[in-house]
């Protein structure tokens, strides 16, 4: 009996410490702003791998996804007799939803993963401490551009995906079902508000770009350094930030959207 | 500071996610229908709104001339009230009348202007009372089953009588 209570207790303690280092690094992170703008080519380094290098698959997903609502979305909608409405189907759920979670969601798998088995691989071969040794702190040094990058790759990769999305939800409701251009557009633009919608898609998608940087960097720091832990790690990666973004954008839909 | 390989593709990635958010705005969103323009507020009293929102189009012979600034409900009138934001320049007579329409079966609901022929012309804190309401569904479905109701129980007695 009492040897449960001093494992639960341990236990305890053992997730709370960790919490609390995890609060730390995001805080070092943060701080580590002014270092990264004064050093801002190795950010630039890690936007060109985070941001420029998703691009195809992130366009690829946003086309796909916009014509299957486009081709759902009017399935429902000929059953009233307001097919025009599809554009603002389209663009609603892309802007408001579907645009920055996915993105975040493929941003994970695609930027959040190779930032995990970088920064592990990276830990495994004692280049850290290496850092350490010569008193360069890897946080500033090679966490917080990786962080900050992702902070501003993701944002923009979510805009691409709504905006190629609407394309291509165009291409299927305009050329290939024949709804009427004009009032595919207007529909769309009557019920898109340039704040409500998609300024709370921008703040969406800038709350997920920190999440996921910073899941994918805590698990890659604070990975086992055995080819096993980083593995382990890049697992988690994707489970938990995929998790935190789901968890995240119910909270912030409500708080946004909730009239 | 030393220029690197990735400056050009990088430049062009932010590039490209400022033209896509440019692109939601404009194109997708209402960016280019919201007024920054001069206006002058006009209140006008509804019975009953309908559907009707805030920034809906304000239309005079089916040109857009101001947009629905806010809705409330007046305590004392038991009415609905409508700041109506006028775009500077565009004068209409005192006693001009409001109704609310419908674009299209399923459309927005808009506001339809008709111009009185009053002197003066509406101006800030003016209250335009001739209003129409908005055309409720279920209303016209009363009205039309109280007229059924009616009929058929004058049918039968006129019936009785010969």
């Amino acid at each position: 009996m009492i040897g449960l209570a001093t494992s639960i207790g341990r236990g305890l303690r053992v997730k709370l410490g960790d919490w609390g280092w995890s609060a730390r690094l995001l805080g070092a992170l943060l701080l580590h702003l002014g270092a990264c703008l004064r050093r801002f080519a190795l950010v630039r380094e890690q936007i060109y791998f985070l941001g420029n290098r998703s691009l195809s698959i992130i366009g690829v997903s946003g086309l796909f996804v916009g014509f299957v609502l486009a081709l759902q979305g009017y399935y429902t909608l000929q059953r009233y007799g307001s097919a025009e409405a599809v554009g603002l189907l389209v663009a609603l759920s892309l802007v408001r939803e579907l645009g920055p979670v996915v993105a975040a969601l493929l941003f994970a798998g695609r930027a959040g993963t190779s930032l995990t088995a970088e920064i592990g691989l990276m830990k495994a071969g004692e280049q850290l401490s290496a850092m350490e040794m010569m008193a360069v702190d890897p946080v500033q040094r090679v966490l917080a551009p990786r962080f900050w990058a992702g902070f501003i790759a993701m944002p923009l990769l979510a805009a691409v995906f709504s905006a190629v999305g609407i394309l291509g939800g165009w291409l299927v409701a305009v050329p290939l079902i024949g709804i009427d251009a004009g009032s595919f557009w207007s529909q769309m633009q009557g019920g898109v508000d340039v704040f409500k919608d998609v300024g709370n898609g921008f703040v969406k998608s800038v709350v997920f770009g920190i999440t996921v940087s910073f899941v994918a960097l805590l698990q890659g720091y604070a990975c086992k350094p055995t080819p096993e832990g980083v593995s382990q790690a890049t697992t988690r990666t994707v489970v938990l930030s995929s998790l935190a973004v789901l968890g995240l954008d119910f909270i912030l839909t409500a708080m946004m959207f909730s009239i | 500071m030393q220029s690197s390989r990735y400056d050009a593709l990088v430049g062009f990635f932010v590039l490209l996610g400022g033209a896509a958010l440019l692109f939601l705005a404009l194109k997708a969103g209402n960016l280019l229908t919201l007024n920054f323009q001069d206006t002058y507020t006009v209140t006008a009293k509804f019975d009953n709104i309908g559907g009707l929102k805030p920034g809906a189009a304000v239309k005079s012979a089916g040109v857009v001339v101001g947009r629905v600034g806010a809705i409330s409900f007046d305590d004392k009138s038991f009415q609905a009230r409508v700041i109506l934001k006028m775009n500077e320049g565009v004068a209409f007579p005192k006693d001009s009348s409001a109704k609310i329409l419908t674009s299209g079966l399923l459309g927005e609901q808009y506001i339809g202007l008709e111009p009185g022929a009053a002197e003066k012309n509406l101006a800030t804190g003016d209250i335009i009372t001739q209003t129409q309401s908005a055309v409720v569904l279920e209303n016209l479905i009363g009205q039309f089953l109280y007229n059924k109701a009616a009929d058929a129980s004058a049918a039968p007695a006129s019936g009785e009588k010969q």
